[in-house]
């Protein structure tokens, strides 16, 4: 075997064409996708995408190499056991809001409390897109909707409390219009050891259109959102404001004024504990800018690294399996 | 025995055939465990045996209620044995309650051994007792040994430095001592085992020790047992043979079809009862590389199964019905995606939480058609605890050799009933063939073997063999979405005939009995000893009867339609309102009449006995 050639995005390119509706913010995400994997050194057949159901879900149908298109909420189970049974894949996990948090709960939380070394996108429009536009796990209170006429009742998740409340080591958050920060975001996610979270803000031009665009667009984009750089103070609005924690309570400061400098404003440490983390996640507009970045990035203990130690461990003390011994193992008698 | 040695007086020695003893008493007596040291050392005397654990769902109903009785039948022979029997020759009984709820099924005139010690007023009142049963007479018709096992062990263990609830804990292995004595059975094998038990607690160990050797030495010098009875070995084929339970010996056939079929195993599994101590048993063996994962529930444990054989590993996932109704979606979505998983369900009684820890054998048509659209799966069912181990074999060559979920059916009466099994020789076990496509020329996902119709397997980590999969209708060749009406139209009839092609794989049906005649009684599953035995019965009573038993359920065997022909009634008995008659009605246009039971308890001979005579 030759060294095989660098690999480019259109390698990863299926041949199927994308089937979103013209417009849809995943064809962004795809293709950053696409732009970022071949800078990770790993060979196109050791990557396997996973997803459920939903729109976000064909993503599979769309990257070169191997690919799932499972069931509705169960992407993380799936993924799960293919980690567990084959820890040399690199495997990522594609689910939309309803997906993970709603059917899907309960792997979405089991999946990051065991941290399985999962690289999962959750694209965020707050809508169910696929069965033609009913309220999602994330539609805001009083979301009007074909389902909810008269407004939504349920208050919504904000998945990156959830997956905060669910200790996972890896959280952050991107936007599916900003493709440098997206490509970054997916870069460090697929370095990371253990579940790595990105929660992409997505919008659904068709059935949720403007989803985000009240810190996407242009005109309020500065000042709607705060970039969380490791070790930098939060501040935003071209540098004029910052975000400063009085006692445990956040609040927006104007730079300059009333003496406030940079080093008076909350600085973003990736490694603090859940609840500093929990608190960016809980910072929402229109009072505050919505934080974008890596929220969390710890080490601990990776859940097929623990498997496979026990595995080992078990080899060494009783060596490999010996069927004739199992069978014979205990009281046993012979009958001539 | 310390406490007032008797005269040895002099015993005579019965020979019997056979006998059937209950232990029972309350859940946090210690039947199970005296049961289980019994047939041990039953095992280990040459006879042939069966048991039968009898435990309430609730693990501990407040003692010395009615709910709170646990029992543990054995029925052990110098011939062979198939069923734990009908009812006990010997009860032996620890307290109210378990008297209250066992005596009926005693035989005429058979023998009482009660523990007189806990036959006191608020033990009485529990069990619904106004007078005591052991002072008004109601017994009279039984052989009542009263002993005051209570009292007997507290005197043995006077000494022992243990508190009165260790005490109170040891006094099953005084009642089991005595057993041992009454069958002429040694006690080395359960004082083995206690050894290894109780390794870190001396204290505990020599209690529960001296316990056992008292009831031992008390059936010796007390003149309350005039005879003692010898049941002679059985003559059984020759060969190294073990107790096994049906759990342990699924949970040994999915260890054993990892090692013939050369790759990694993997369980995806959720605690539920009666299916967890296959989990348990495979969690034991992580030196085999086999990695057992306890999901987050059962739809994980399937889904992460899926998850598995997609990357080229053999997956299981054990459960029991509840279970198996939420991992049927993902049943859907592994044989859409036709991959090899081996599900097991430990049948217990239904619908809904049911009878857990109770047998039935009703999710046969939930197995063979409890998804949505066409699915068809194949379904194999284990016959006794240590068929299980075949049968698992089975269900994992059918799973790769034609790249399908595989249901395999046990239920709880198998599942922890245990009988001796002739361990098999590892190196006469057939492999199981397992092979990777990585030729990536001309490789479509879809492509099928002629003969199986199964598809290729192919482990991402191939290069050139990059695809996707999932539950949307695939291209009958590519394996790429497709919603074209004609390809629909064949990939279902496909997935059926592929099914429908396992039939090649199944041999020859055995008749026990003539290949003709008046009736033939058609079985599955763990109702086989009752049948076998009940049909041996007929036969030996002249009948023109005879009996299949069926490993296979979907698809039937091929010769079961000309077979059935050759009888003017076929019969089917099932521990449920009919389900495999269905099937046979339907599928070959004959009038099987049914037998059904279900009361969470597995057939008596002598019911079957009598109904499948009502057709000779």
């Amino acid at each position: 075997m030759t060294t095989p050639a660098k690999l480019t995005k259109k390698d990863f390119q299926s041949d199927m064409d994308p089937r979103w509706c013209p417009g849809c913010g995943d064809y962004s995400i795809l293709a950053q996708m696409q732009t970022v994997l071949p800078d990770l050194g790993i060979p196109r057949e050791n990557f396997v995408f996973v997803s459920g159901i939903g729109c976000s879900s064909r993503f599979p149908y769309y990257m070169n190499t191997y690919g799932f298109h499972t069931i509705h909420g169960r992407a993380p189970a799936i993924a799960t056991g293919l980690k567990m049974s084959r820890p040399d894949l690199s495997v990522w996990v594609v689910t939309g809001d309803g997906d993970a948090l709603s059917i899907g709960g309960n792997h979405f939380i089991h999946m990051m409390r065991r941290n399985v070394d999962l690289k999962v996108l959750l694209f965020n429009n707050r809508i169910y897109g696929l069965t033609k536009g009913q309220y999602s796990p994330t539609s805001e209170l009083g979301k009007m909707t074909k389902s909810t006429p008269s407004g939504s009742i349920d208050a919504p998740f904000n998945p990156l409390s959830v997956a905060l409340g669910a200790n996972a080591s890896f959280v952050a958050r991107s936007v599916d219009v900003d493709p440098k920060h997206l490509q970054a975001t997916l870069l460090r996610a697929a370095k990371h050891k253990g579940t790595a979270f990105i929660e992409v803000l997505q919008n659904c031009n068709v059935f949720n259109d403007g989803a985000w665009e009240h810190l996407t667009e242009k005109s309020v984009k500065d000042s709607a959102q705060v970039k969380l750089e490791h070790g930098k103070p939060l501040v935003f609005a071209k540098g004029t404001k910052g975000v400063r924690l009085n006692g445990f309570t956040p609040e927006v400061v104007t730079l300059g004024q009333d003496g406030v400098t940079e080093k008076d404003l909350l600085v973003h440490d990736e490694k603090a504990s859940p609840s500093r983390s929990m608190l960016l996640a809980e910072l929402l507009g229109p009072h505050f800018p919505t934080p974008i970045g890596v929220f969390r990035a710890v080490e601990r203990p990776v859940h097929h690294e623990l498997d496979q130690a026990q595995l080992a461990a078990a080899r060494e003390k009783k060596g490999t399996g010996d069927l004739h011994k199992l069978l014979h193992a205990g009281d046993t008698w012979t009958v001539s | 025995m310390e406490a007032q040695p008797r005269p040895s007086a002099p015993k005579s020695v019965k020979e019997i055939p056979a006998v059937t003893i209950r232990f029972v008493g309350d859940s946090g007596d210690g039947m199970q465990l005296t049961g289980l040291e019994f047939t041990r050392a039953t095992a280990i005397a040459g006879n042939d045996l069966q048991t039968f654990p009898d435990y309430p769902a609730e693990i501990r109903a407040p003692a010395g209620t009615l709910p709170g009785v646990s029992g543990f039948q054995i029925h052990f022979s110098s011939e062979p044995v198939f069923t734990p029997g009908d009812q006990p020759d010997v009860l032996v009984v620890m307290n109210p309650a378990a008297l209250k709820t066992n005596l009926k099924d005693l035989v005429a005139g058979g023998t009482l051994i009660v523990n007189t010690g806990a036959f006191i007023d608020t033990n009485l009142q529990k069990a619904g007792y106004k007078v005591n049963p052991l002072t008004d007479g109601s017994l009279a018709s039984y052989k009542t040994h009263e002993v005051d096992i209570t009292k007997l062990t507290e005197l043995a263990l006077k000494d022992s430095g243990l508190n009165a609830k260790e005490v109170g804990r040891a006094k099953n292995m005084f009642a089991l001592g005595m057993m041992l004595w009454m069958y002429g059975r040694p006690t080395e094998p359960t004082m083995r085992y206690l050894k290894e038990k109780f390794s870190t607690k001396p204290d505990i160990l020599a209690g529960n020790e001296k316990a056992l050797q008292a009831g031992y030495n008390y059936g010796e010098t007390a003149e309350l047992f005039g005879v003692t009875y010898q049941v002679k070995r059985a003559a059984i084929t020759p060969g190294a043979y073990r107790n096994v339970t049906g759990n342990e010996a699924t949970a040994w056939g999915i260890l054993a079809a990892t090692k013939l079929s050369g790759i990694n195993g993997f369980l995806g599994s959720y605690p539920i009862t009666p299916a967890s101590d296959i989990l348990h048993e495979l969690s034991k063996h992580k030196h085999w590389g086999f990695t057992s994962f306890q999901a987050e529930d059962e739809i994980a444990a399937m889904c992460a199964a899926i998850g598995a054989a997609f990357g080229g590993t053999l997956a299981f996932t054990t459960s029991s019905g509840p279970g198996i109704a939420l991992k049927q979606e993902a049943i859907g979505l592994a044989l859409m995606t036709e991959l090899p998983v081996v599900i097991i369900n430990v049948q217990r009684g239904g619908p809904s939480t049911g009878l857990p820890t109770k047998t039935e054998q009703a999710d046969l048509l939930q197995a063979i058609y409890g998804r949505n659209g066409e699915s068809p799966v194949p379904v194999i069912a284990a016959s006794s605890p240590s068929d299980c181990f075949d049968a698992t074999l089975e269900a994992a060559r059918l799973a790769v050799k034609y790249m399908t979920p595989v249901f395999l059916l046990t239920d709880g009466y198998i599942a922890n009933g245990q009988e001796p099994w002739l361990i098999p020789d590892v190196k006469a076990l057939k492999p199981i063939e397992v092979r990777f496509r990585s030729d990536p020329n001309n490789f479509f996902a879809y492509q099928r073997d002629q003969t199986t119709l199964a598809r290729d397997w192919v482990r991402p980590g191939t290069p050139g063999l990059e695809h996707r999969i999932g539950g949307l209708e695939k291209d009958k060749l590519t394996g790429g979405v497709s919603y074209d009406a004609e390809n629909h139209d064949t990939m279902v009839r496909l997935r059926a005939e592929k099914v429908a092609r396992i039939a090649q794989d199944i041999p020859p049906t055995q008749v026990h009995g003539a290949p003709e005649g008046d009736v033939l009684v058609v079985g599955w599953g763990g109702t086989h000893g009752a049948i076998f035995t009940a049909v041996s019965q007929l036969r030996a009573k002249g009948k023109a009867v005879s009996s299949v038993h069926l490993r296979h359920l979907n698809p039937l065997p091929p010769d079961l339609g000309t077979l059935m022909k050759r009888f003017k009634t076929v019969v089917v008995p099932e521990l449920n309102l009919g389900q495999l008659v269905k099937l046979l009605r339907s599928t070959h246009l004959v009038d099987a009449k049914s037998i059904n039971k279900v009361q969470g308890k597995p057939f008596k001979v002598s019911e079957l006995v009598s109904r499948i005579g009502e057709f000779c």
